[in-house]
């Protein structure tokens, strides 16, 4: 499987995606947020951290660089994508997820780890789970309190679009939302960072299954 | 020309933050603050006869998130 992690000034979670990406075989390459060429890949990975310093709305600004309208392009052609954090909020910036990522209703900045219901396994990203089990992984953002109207809401949940949600809803989303998909399956935004549970050293390796099976998934298409 | 856009959470959206202030007035004494908004205001310096509709396209597309957010043109 080929991926491209992007690099927003300000992004501080791509490396450790690269890494995640490359500890289960993914042949990955970085791309600067500049680059309107992204390449042939597979997956796009849309890496956590402050892009732009979170200036006017978290992802906002990241939303309209080149690297934004390369992605576009690549899931409009069927692409895969993850934003995981940061690039849930750019993801939904761009349009790509319906909802948007407000400020936490507690207003603190959350660093914890936390418990997680894969809401489905109807997808690439989340089929190396069993459905309904409950993982553990890490958050650490301050606007990750999913929004959506009334009717975006109905839908996701209606086409089983939910894929992941909070055990303890610390962050004030709706209907408990720490991820969702996209229409076609192919595009996971998720607030939780597995690329953070990947390596037994830090004690948490809840986020292989995520990356394992993408990478299964992905190699044979 | 300079305008104005203000950009405030729509009603029915959960304002955290204008709640948290709200709480603070009263802790202040202020009695009586039923309720507390809270938005942006960005000032935009532009080339004589940008019209409204394309500082609206600029809201639309950048200044607002329109899933959550509204917002007001004052053209001075």
């Amino acid at each position: 499987m080929k991926a491209a992690v992007i690099v927003f000034p300000g992004s501080n979670c791509d490396r450790d995606m690269a890494d995640a990406l490359r500890a289960v075989g993914a042949d990955v390459r970085m791309v600067w947020h500049k680059d309107a060429d992204i390449g042939d890949v597979d997956l796009v990975a849309v890496p956590g951290g402050f892009s732009f310093g979170d200036y006017l709305r978290c992802g906002a600004i990241a939303a309209n660089s080149p690297v934004c309208a390369a992605l576009k392009a690549h899931v409009d052609r069927g692409g895969y994508a993850l934003g995981v954090c940061n690039g849930f909020q750019v993801l939904t910036e761009t349009g790509l997820l319906p909802g948007a990522l407000m400020r936490n209703a507690g207003l603190t900045f959350v660093c914890k780890t936390t418990p997680l219901r894969v809401a489905t396994t109807d997808s690439v990203f989340t089929e190396a789970y069993d459905a309904d089990e409950i993982i553990s992984l890490p958050v650490a953002h301050h606007d990750g309190n999913y929004f959506a109207d009334a009717d975006t809401l109905r839908a996701l949940v209606d086409t089983d679009r939910v894929a992941f949600t909070y055990g303890a809803n610390f962050n004030g989303s709706q209907n408990d939302i720490a991820g969702i998909l996209s229409e076609n399956r192919r595009v996971l935004g998720m607030m939780p960072h597995p690329e953070r549970a990947v390596d037994a050293a830090t004690g948490n390796t809840a986020g292989v299954s995520l990356f394992r099976g993408l990478v299964r998934q992905l190699a044979d298409a | 020309m300079k305008a104005k856009v203000h950009v405030m959470l729509k009603n029915g959206v959960l304002d955290p933050q204008g709640e948290a202030i709200r709480h603070a007035l009263g802790a202040l004494g202020f009695d009586g603050v039923n309720g507390v908004r809270q938005g942006k205001v960005i000032e935009l310096d532009l080339a004589d006869g940008t019209t409204e509709a394309q500082i609206a396209d600029m809201c639309d597309r950048l200044l607002a998130n329109t899933v959550i957010e509204s917002y007001r043109i004052d053209i001075a």
